[in-house]
């Protein structure tokens, strides 16, 4: 069971990984070197004059972008091995999966890691002013718990107190409320912080999206194979 | 009949756990882990899916 868990994961992980790499070159990147311009105080915002909005950036980077790359994949193949671990619980208890629900699946997911944190604590834009990043880490991993189990007991509940428990679970870290910083001294606009924030989320929506089809997809099979055998 | 369903759920416990285990320690090296040379090799990434990056 492990190796088909294993295998499903991979194929959908590295797959969905090389496309959120490849989406993130062409619409998050180049908000990413923008902003690295005001980061690095190459640009400076509400300086004397008024700044172009479109500078030259930084082209393709070998070293930089091949290791985004390779990251990305890994980054993908470990959120492949828990939906994929998510559905084998799932068989378990006679819940069948397939591409289509792999794709509800895939955006339950997205939710769970992307969504629900950046409600409280949007994507990060470099140079963007933080809370101290070990309170940030603890935060985020608490709304990633609080959030999939809420969606868990929503999804698979059977009456309103499982309901009630899961839509509390899924509010309370907002409420609790994310670490914020004392002071705001972010050097980077907040049009390129905005756009930032919008184009991560998008590109992670879609890539969930498709990592949940082809999850559901390759876990079908497997099983398809192993009943034929 | 009973104990089939029983056999196959307890075998299929560890298989599992262990995926989830290798899920999130993957979550947690590529994407959280402050080591200097993991988050300079990660850096875009991190920002780009959203972790705590800085």
């Amino acid at each position: 069971m492990f190796q088909k868990i294993l295998t499903s994961a991979l194929f959908a992980g590295f797959c969905a990984g090389l496309l959120a790499a490849v989406l993130q070159f062409v619409f998050v990147q180049p908000v990413l070197l923008h902003a690295e311009l005001y980061e690095g105080g190459d640009l400076v915002h509400f300086g004397a004059d008024p700044v172009t909005a479109h500078p030259e950036l930084p082209g393709f980077d070998a070293m930089r972008d091949g290791l985004s790359v390779l990251f990305s994949a890994l980054i993908y193949v470990g959120y492949a091995l828990i939906l994929v671990a998510a559905m084998a619980m799932a068989a378990e208890r006679d819940i069948q999966i397939d591409a289509r629900k792999g794709l509800l699946w895939g955006i339950a997911g997205f939710v769970t890691f992307h969504f629900a944190p950046a409600f409280s604590m949007p994507p990060e834009v470099p140079g963007v002013a933080a809370a101290d990043v070990g309170l940030r880490q603890i935060w985020w991993w608490s709304t990633v718990a609080a959030t999939g189990i809420g969606l868990m007991l929503l999804a698979f509940g059977s009456n309103w107190v499982a309901w009630g428990a899961g839509f509390a679970l899924i509010l309370a870290p907002h409420i609790w409320g994310a670490p914020h910083p004392d002071t705001l001294i972010g050097p980077v606009p907040p049009e390129i912080a905005a756009l930032f924030a919008s184009r991560a989320l998008g590109v992670g929506l879609i890539v969930w999206a498709i990592l949940g089809a082809l999850a559901g997809y390759f876990w079908q099979s497997e099983n398809q194979e192993e009943a034929i055998a | 009949m009973t104990t089939l369903v029983k056999s196959t759920s307890r075998s299929s416990v560890l298989p599992i756990v262990a995926a989830l285990v290798l899920g999130f320690g993957i979550i947690t090296v590529a994407g959280h882990v402050q080591a200097a040379a993991l988050h300079d090799a990660a850096h875009d990434v991190r920002h780009a899916t959203g972790f705590p990056c800085h």
